[in-house]
């Protein structure tokens, strides 16, 4: 398959960044963290995202999705990345909607896929414990008790999962802290009893939350997959949320780059143009290059993802290694080269400073994957 | 089946028909490519067979048209191709400058006649090509070349000295820039010509490099006759081809990590700092920077699939062949000082037989010139400051 969009993909890359660009600017952001807005996103916009069939982008078709791939996913995900948006998306449509989609009961699919599509259900992945991400260390326990399973613990940087109509948690129900064995997911409503959830509004003003179980009970029919096997399915949604963040990254830092370009050829200082001078022409051309270079690299993994779903690892690593490095430093250099206005909060380039840090540890920062790298090649 | 399903059935068996074993063999050094030419030596029957079975396919350059004698392959075609090749482990039949650079200009340049009488040549590693482009006083300014061809009638006379022409002792032809009118700017009067090494006038000398190796020569033009018809495309006109075919030649520095022989990083890392109790190189920073360089190598990879595709669906951006240069360059320099760092007292010895006559080293010498040949990596900044982000004063 060509390493470029097809004319479908480009047209919905288009639309996606006409709708956002329209509904949804950087200044949307702004307002939502100015007015402290009692839940950091808008409902509204998540219908009319969802209208536009987004939300159920890999819901099959027999349960009101549009039934697309990982490609398209990840260029709905890189327009959200020029506009900082917050949305569900990512949250729900990718990661929820994709788990349950690929594995889950049809009960549960009947249950969740139909609203998610329609924008009236909203999801959130709960795998992290620590500040830094590392899935097989889960230890939330989840012991047979009743009917079915009594949790334990703590998740944190849960993304939407302050605005979670469900969760999906990762848990421990066999083996040790570090083995992939022995983990399993739920389905859980956070309004039951023994779950507590605390909003965190990170750095970026996008939201997650920390939520703790105690001895919260859940059935057997929560579960999502099978019992002690959850490892792969798990390992799937992270790899589809690594690959649509690493898109968003490369939205994110293109847009820093390309604001930072137009900025390059409007001020003037010395009675030129700043473009002028070489220093700033040779790391501007710098960027140029990482940028695309990781563009590639990432649509590698969407495609790959869509075709080979299981052997897409190495390619995911390679993908958000090089999505977080590259976006990191594009929105450092655009900070610079703005100079003193880049770091007023009146002017919008520090805004992807700060959403770049957070995707940038989301699900795994560039150590964490070139690591794995090193891992999966046995050294 | 599709069409592409059974055309990547039908390569594997070929391949696994006809690729002799000991050319599935990774290459242990950059001495064992096969160049091709009049005066080549074939280090092994192997070698021989596999050249020539590959050139009657003229699968050495399986996306050029079979009227000029190539392997006529579509894109999607010629990446299942190097995808079976690269699984198999079937190491490149012929590198080629006619390949990666004549080639390309000719076939967009070139006269019919010229295309008939060249390419076949090309792809069958008959002749052997070297490209004359700098100059002592050309180097990053290479369009201030002062090589003469004078019109003579039937002929142009040619009187001048290039520098740094890779292999010119070695090779059959030349492509060649040389001045036709003096008179005009600069870029308006070079004009792009092709003649034989053997003509009267020509001699080459090799330049003892850093690496102890002279892959580079000064080659000198005193007299030489050139028939008219050798001129490609329109006297004066030279400057669109000589960049056009830099477009392609960048791309091949910057993929010159790519074909890289010998064994990775890691494994080499491995022998000397060993691993610890968990698996992992005892030597956790420079563990650290091997993975880092893997995951750039990797998707540098896609970068150049990607610029291929690209091209073919028309939306290429022709001074990205710079962005490839710069970064390819650039990431074989880092690869190479790893691999120093990695090999630690052992690489160095330069002298001596477990070292292979000091071939790391060497090697590692030699990659200091890849951000230096072509166009250094401040010029390739320069074209993509100018050329793609359009940067005022670039």
């Amino acid at each position: 398959m060509p390493l470029v969009l097809n004319d479908e993909q480009s047209l919905l890359r288009d639309s996606a960044r006409g709708f956002l660009a329209k509904n949804a600017p950087i200044s949307h952001l702004r307002k939502l963290r100015d007015q402290r807005d009692e839940t950091g996103f808008s409902r509204d916009l998540w219908k009319q995202f969802a209208e536009m069939g987004f939300a159920g982008i890999l819901i099959p078709e027999a349960f009101g999705g549009t039934g697309l791939g990982y490609v398209e996913a990840g260029v709905v995900m890189e327009e959200l990345g020029r506009t900082l948006t917050p949305s569900p998306f990512l949250s729900t449509a990718l990661l929820c909607a994709g788990a349950i989609a690929r594995a889950g009961s049809e009960a549960q699919k009947k249950e969740n896929l139909s609203k998610i599509a329609a924008g009236a259900r909203i999801g959130a992945f709960a795998v992290d414990e620590h500040s830094k991400h590392n899935p097989s260390k889960i230890a939330l326990s989840a012991k047979r008790s009743g009917n079915g399973f009594s949790l334990n613990g703590t998740k944190s940087f849960v993304v939407d999962g302050h605005v979670a109509d469900f969760l999906i948690v990762a848990a421990r129900t066999s083996g040790e802290p570090g083995d992939t064995k022995g983990i399993t997911l739920f389905i859980v409503d956070p309004k039951t009893k023994g779950i507590s959830t605390e909003r965190t509004i990170m750095v970026d003003s996008h939201n997650a939350a920390r939520i703790a179980f105690d001895n919260a009970q859940v059935n057997a029919d929560a579960v999502l997959g099978e019992v002690d096997q959850g490892w792969k399915v798990l390992e799937g949604a992270l790899n589809v949320g690594r690959t649509a963040v690493a898109s968003e990254l490369v939205g994110a830092g293109e847009e820093a780059f390309s604001r930072t370009v137009t900025y390059l050829k409007e001020r003037k200082q010395f009675g030129k143009r700043i473009g002028e001078f070489q220093a700033l022409q040779h790391r501007a051309a710098h960027l140029y290059g990482e940028i695309e270079i990781t563009r590639a690299a990432v649509l590698k993994a969407l495609q790959t993802l869509d075709e080979h779903f299981d052997h897409a690892g190495p390619i995911v690593a390679i993908a958000k290694a090089r999505a977080g490095a590259t976006a990191t430093l594009a929105v450092q250099e655009a900070v610079q080269m703005h100079g003193g206005i880049g770091m007023t909060d009146e002017f919008d380039i520090g805004f992807f400073m700060k959403r770049v840090r957070v995707a940038q540890e989301l699900f795994g920062d560039a150590n964490f994957h070139a690591d794995q790298l090193a891992r999966l090649n046995r050294y | 089946m599709s069409d592409l399903e059974a055309f990547r059935k039908e390569t594997r068996a070929w391949l696994e028909k006809n690729c002799p074993p000991e050319m599935r063999k990774p290459m242990q050094s950059e001495e064992e490519i096969c160049w091709g030419g009049r005066k080549w030596k074939f280090h092994s029957e192997a070698q021989r067979v596999w050249l020539e079975r590959m050139a009657e396919k003229g699968w050495t350059v399986p996306e050029w048209p079979k009227e000029y004698g190539g392997g006529g392959l579509s894109r999607e075609e010629a990446k299942i191709l190097q995808k079976e090749m690269r699984t198999l482990g079937c190491r490149s039949p012929l590198d080629s400058f006619g390949i990666w650079m004549l080639g390309p200009a000719l076939l967009k340049y070139g006269s019919e006649e010229q295309k008939r009488e060249y390419l076949p040549q090309i792809v069958q590693g008959k002749i052997r090509w070297c490209q004359g482009y700098s100059e002592p006083n050309a180097g990053s300014d290479l369009a201030s070349l002062a090589t003469k061809a004078e019109d003579k009638g039937d002929h142009f006379l040619v009187n001048g000295q290039k520098i740094w022409t890779s292999y010119a002792d070695k090779a059959d032809w030349i492509f060649c820039l040389v001045r036709t009118d003096f008179s005009a700017p600069k870029h308006e009067g070079i004009s792009f010509i092709l003649f034989d090494m053997q003509s009267k006038g020509v001699s080459t000398k090799p330049i003892l490099l850093i690496s102890g190796k002279s892959p580079f020569c000064e080659t000198f033009f005193d007299n030489v006759e050139v028939p008219k018809k050798n001129l490609v495309g329109q006297l004066n006109k030279g400057w669109e081809i000589a960049k056009y075919l830099l477009t392609h030649e960048r791309a091949m520095i910057g993929g010159i990590g790519l074909r890289a022989a010998g064994r990775p990083v890691s494994q080499v890392a491995a022998d000397s700092v060993g691993l610890d109790a968990d698996g992992r190189l005892a030597d956790p920073v420079l563990r650290g920077k091997i993975a880092e360089i893997s995951v750039d190598e990797m998707a540098f990879v896609f970068a150049m699939e990607r610029a291929g595709d690209l091209a073919k669906a028309g939306q290429a951006n022709p001074a990205f062949s710079s962005v490839l240069k710069y970064y390819g360059s650039e990431l074989n320099k880092r690869r190479y000082e790893l691999l120093m760092a990695a090999g630690g007292a052992d690489a160095l010895e330069w002298e001596s037989k477990r070292s292979k006559e000091g071939a790391l080293a060497r090697a590692w010498l030699r990659t200091k010139a890849n951000s230096i040949e072509g166009g250094t990596s401040e010029v390739q900044l320069n074209i993509v400051a100018k050329r793609i982000l359009d940067l005022p004063g670039a």
